[in-house]
């Protein structure tokens, strides 16, 4: 299963962040996950929040160049190792993580992983042929 | 040193009548073999009779590089093609390039002007002139060549870039007197330093700088950089190319060659004549070429002008450093920029808003033009390396028609500012 994330170009100069983030909280909006990667010239925010449909209206009719990413998000057994093992199974099936970011959830014993992955259907097969939990949208929303 | 003392220091009513002859020849010219010019002058309601002096020049026609581009190759041809004996053409970076046809009479006239310009900043026989101007159709490199040879010095023809090997022939041979662009000269500066040459002890004593604007400022980093005389000359492929005028070693404007070359001063918007020392746009007639003679060329180069005799004994006109241009052409690295060029290149990425702006800087004595190009949806990816490809794409696209690298720098929609009337598209932030 996968789920939508927020990608936002952001000009790499101060207070754009700032502004993403504002713009959210003033609709209520809770970003549970974030990554942002960037060049010298620009940023690309990339978030998990608890209501992706509504974050992207809300940011393009602020002006923010926003779109909905689907990514898959796995449940990873917060210890050592428990990164290693999905990456290794995504390995053995030559399958490229594009990109990936990580939180913890407090209430709960497992890492939650967010994966960006072209290939996503066959990774998803990959994952659950080796037994690997996915978390659904509504799941991602529950926790 | 004055290499011609005969019409450089020619007085006014001298210089006036001699003026108003060639003028009268070459219209009697122009309106017999050039069709271009004897229509302009037919619609303009002058005949050649109505030319008796210098001062009736107001009565002819101007003439635009677009005019010029649109008779190409050989639309103001005024002699037969046998008789051409070089070709010269501008970059033609814009779309048609312009053409500059010399004829044997021709070469030697420009050899002559560019002798007089090379002798104003004490260039002599005995001298090394390495001379780091670009050979080929570009004017810059035979023009001092050329030059060169007719004072007697000796030539080093490097032609530009490689800087190492210029460092190296520099001090080797010697080198006592230097050409190229001034942005170029300092460039070669920085890199003798690092190669741990001091450029003040290389020997050079004078440099002739052109082709691109600059400033008093950077006139005294050079001359404190490599302890010479720099002097800013002046010239282009319309008219000859450089040898339109020069500096003497006063520094006090250009002197230009008058009996070859007739400026005039004009209100960009009306056309009309100004007085000296009034601010406007540089118009020139070349008076005595044969190839492709120009009647009153817009250079839209930004001057004024100032007819008192020079404390160096010249009676020519001077103009002042450019100030400006009246169109928005760039000027980047030497190489001749519309943002219209860009703005082509630009839009015809697919998905690109026809919104942008060009930011002019000048870094390490280079200048770097940034495009910035506003994202938008059908741009966006969430992967950076999607984004960089389009930045990097331009570039290349931008290269390939410019010849000149440029940095291009995606930027959130809107924030690029929007005009109501002509958009503000440059920004140019070097301190000429």
């Amino acid at each position: 299963m996968s789920v939508k994330q927020i990608s936002v170009f952001l000009e790499n100069k101060k207070g754009r962040l700032a502004e993403v983030a504002k713009t959210l909280s003033h609709e209520k909006i809770n970003i549970r996950a974030l990554s942002l990667a960037d060049t010298a010239d620009f940023g690309v925010l990339r978030i998990i929040v608890d209501n992706p449909d509504r974050s992207l209206t809300v940011l393009k009719t602020h002006g923010f160049v926003a779109q909905v990413t689907e990514v898959i998000a796995v449940e990873v057994e917060d210890r050592p190792g428990g990164l290693s093992r999905i990456l290794e199974v995504l390995d053995q099936d030559n399958v490229n993580v594009e990109y990936m970011y990580a939180y913890v959830e407090k209430s709960r014993e497992n890492a939650i992983v967010i994966c960006r992955i072209d290939d996503r259907e066959r990774a998803l097969q990959i994952l659950e042929k080796n037994g690997i939990a996915t978390l659904s949208a509504e799941a991602l929303k529950a926790l | 040193m004055i290499w011609n003392t005969d019409y450089e220091c020619l007085d006014r009513t001298g210089l006036s009548r001699h003026q108003g002859e060639r003028l009268g020849r070459l219209i009697d010219v122009l309106y017999r073999r050039v069709p271009f010019y004897r229509k302009k002058m037919d619609a303009g309601g002058v005949k050649p009779r109505d030319i008796q002096g210098i001062d009736d020049i107001v009565r002819l026609p101007f003439t635009t590089k677009e005019e010029m581009r649109e008779v190409y190759p050989y639309g103001l041809l005024a002699v037969s093609q046998q008789e051409i004996v070089e070709i010269h053409t501008s970059s033609g970076t814009t779309g048609t390039p312009v053409v500059d046809a010399y004829t044997a009479g021709d070469i030697e006239v420009w050899a002559e002007v560019m002798a007089r310009t090379l002798s104003a900043g004490g260039t002599g026989r005995h001298d090394i002139v390495q001379n780091a101007y670009g050979y080929g159709l570009f004017t810059g490199g035979l023009g001092v060549h050329y030059g060169a040879r007719r004072i007697g010095a000796t030539v080093i023809p490097i032609s530009g870039g490689n800087t190492k090997r210029q460092l190296a022939l520099m001090r080797d041979f010697k080198s006592t007197i230097l050409a190229c662009t001034p942005s170029y000269s300092l460039y070669l500066a920085e890199a003798a330093r690092e190669e741990g040459l001091d450029p003040a002890r290389l020997g050079l004593k004078a440099g002739f700088f052109g082709a691109e604007p600059w400033s008093e400022s950077m006139r005294g980093e050079i001359q404190q950089q490599f302890g010479v005389l720099a002097i800013d000359i002046y010239g282009l492929t319309e008219i000859i190319g450089p040898g339109v005028a020069m500096e003497c070693e006063h520094q006090k404007g250009l002197h230009i060659n008058e009996d070859h070359f007739y400026p005039e001063i004009i209100d960009p918007s009306s056309g009309t004549v100004l007085p000296d020392g009034q601010k406007g746009e540089l118009v020139i007639t070349t008076l005595t070429k044969d190839g492709t003679p120009v009647l009153r060329y817009r250079t839209r180069d930004i001057t004024y002008l100032d007819r008192a005799t020079c404390a160096c004994g010249r009676t020519t006109a001077r103009m002042h450093r450019v100030l400006g241009r009246t169109d928005d052409m760039l000027i980047i690295r030497g190489v001749n920029v519309f943002p219209s060029q860009i703005e082509e290149v630009i839009l015809k990425v697919k998905g690109i808003e026809p919104h942008y702006q060009l930011i002019v800087e000048r870094r390490n004595q280079l200048d770097e033009l940034e495009v910035q190009v506003e994202m938008n949806e059908s741009l966006f990816s969430d992967e950076i390396r999607n984004l960089e490809r389009i930045e990097k794409t331009i570039e290349a696209d931008l290269y390939a028609t410019l010849n000149i690298h440029t940095k291009v720098r995606l930027v959130e929609p809107k924030s690029i500012a929007r005009s109501e009337g002509k958009a503000k598209r440059i920004i140019d932030k070097r301190q000429l």
